[in-house]
């Protein structure tokens, strides 16, 4: 296609398939010479009047534009939330399930299984955790929050009625790497802290991710995911950190005995009834 | 339907694919190509992801092209494109909220996407609604299969798996064999990518 051109010395404009190395007419040189853009699509509103190059047009578009696209994200956004919030708390009581080893549910089956299931939110100096019924015995799941590589991890990790050993665990993230620190959100890599131990030998709380295939204690360690050792660490910290916030709750059990256990899971209760009354 | 596929909008449907393919061509979309593609699963939705939202985003473009000033256009591409995404990812939130938590992932990986970018400001801002259609699914699709090549021979050789089943026999883990633990590294996938365009380039000489 034939474009043309205008030299900035003679002032004459002429055609050519490509930009010329010197003006056929005066022989100046190439930098003399610019490119006329040709008047077809963009010249098309100019013909009705307006100039979409002016300074007015320019801001009054952008100004239009920022107004619709506000005016429809607010729209969309608030016309949804009523869903979007139901859809989030049914999610978020999957992943309660989801730690619990219950899993394969959807829709309302969630909502059915989760008041079946959890029968008292307890709390921690301040911090919800759960009891639930399994089958018959008793669990408590611990909800924990941290820092991956790009953002936020959160996770539910549910301990045996004795509080010694982790019946199951599910972790999320918000913005992980795909097919890397992502895999934490697989049940694979959740499915390893099951049945493994919540505190060593000197009575802290040392239930952690390490290195894939580094692993020397397997009473204690999780082998993290190969390739996304930022994403792993964060679990690793999310992990000891969150179940070190309730740590009132898990070292009181085992040291003191069943019978105190039920005085800890009593007191916690009254204290949100009070809070309800209140 | 002639007229819908003359010659010139079949090449903007096809020409992405091969000769004039986004990544392999015109090496645009690398950045994206790097951090989803150690699997198969992610390689494939984040291909048809940026296929869809290329072709609506050319497709509103090119419908308000005349009106676009000249000075702000990138602007108005990257206000478009964003608002396209939100809206779209906030409707999967509201009807389909499980797919939405596996896409979220993607939404900003999307909107920095340099071939649509590239595509809005290359093709859309001179072009009709339909062939801009056309040229948003062709380049979506050039983009999507090379990702699927190297996502799958990453996820073959870095995981012994392929969309997550298992392909490499346990017999030949007994005898020593390894995964490759390199390709589950980006910067395998940059040699990756790297011998794709090699491959791509010596079997068309003249492109």
């Amino acid at each position: 296609m034939a474009k043309k051109f205008k030299c900035n010395i003679c002032g004459q404009t002429f055609e050519a398939d490509s930009m010329p190395d010197k003006c056929p007419i005066c022989m100046a040189d190439a930098s003399n010479i610019e490119e006329v853009v040709e008047a077809g699509a963009q010249s098309a509103p100019a013909k009705k009047g307006i100039d979409t190059n002016s300074n007015v047009y320019t801001i009054l578009y952008a100004a239009v534009m920022v107004v619709v696209v506000a005016f429809l994200l607010a729209f969309v956004s608030s016309s949804l939330k009523e869903i979007q919030d139901a859809n989030v708390l049914r999610d978020t009581k999957n992943q309660i399930l989801t730690s619990l080893n219950i899993e394969g549910l959807s829709g309302e089956a969630v909502d059915a299984k989760y008041s079946e299931v959890i029968v008292d939110t307890l709390d921690c100096n301040g911090n919800k955790y759960y009891q639930a019924s399994v089958e018959g015995a008793t669990k408590y799941v611990f909800p924990v929050k941290g820092r991956g590589l790009w953002g936020g991890l959160w996770g539910y990790i549910s301990l045996d009625e004795d509080k010694l050993h982790a019946y199951g665990a599910y972790f999320g993230h918000e913005s992980e790497t795909a097919g890397l620190g992502a895999r934490i959100n697989e049940r694979g890599f959740q499915q390893q802290f099951q049945g493994k131990s919540v505190m060593n030998a000197e009575g802290n709380i040392a239930l952690t991710v390490v290195k894939a295939g580094a692993v020397q204690n397997e009473d204690l360690e999780v082998d993290g995911v190969t390739g996304a050792t930022l994403t792993s660490n964060g679990v690793a910290n999310m992990v000891t950190d969150g179940l070190n916030v309730y740590r009132d709750v898990i070292m009181a059990a085992p040291a003191a005995g069943m019978a105190v256990e039920a005085e800890v899971a009593a007191e916690p209760a009254d204290s949100v009834n009070n809070g309800e009354t209140n | 339907m002639s007229k819908l596929f003359s010659a010139e909008n079949r090449e903007a449907l096809t020409g992405p694919l091969n000769l004039n393919n986004p990544v392999t061509v015109q090496v645009l979309g690398i950045c994206s190509a790097l951090a989803v593609t150690s699997q198969l699963a992610p390689a494939i939705v984040m291909g048809l992801s940026v296929t869809v939202i290329t072709a609506f985003a050319n497709v509103i473009i090119s419908l308000l092209r005349n009106t676009i000033p000249n000075r702000i256009r990138i602007i108005v591409q990257l206000v478009v494109v964003a608002a396209l995404v939100t809206i779209v990812s906030q409707l999967l939130k509201a009807f389909v909220y499980d797919v939405s938590v596996q896409l979220s992932v993607y939404v900003g990986l999307i909107i920095t996407n340099c071939i649509l970018m590239g595509r809005l400001e290359a093709f859309a801002m001179q072009s009709a609604p339909w062939p801009s259609f056309l040229d948003g699914i062709g380049n979506g699709l050039g983009y999507a299969w090379v990702l699927v090549a190297v996502g799958f021979v990453r996820e073959l050789f870095g995981f012994g798996t392929l969309l997550g089943f298992q392909i490499v026999p346990q017999a030949l883990y007994d005898m020593g064999y390894m995964n490759n633990g390199m390709m589950v590294m980006p910067a395998m996938s940059l040699i990756i990518v790297g011998c794709v365009i090699w491959a791509h380039r010596s079997l068309n000489k003249e492109a």
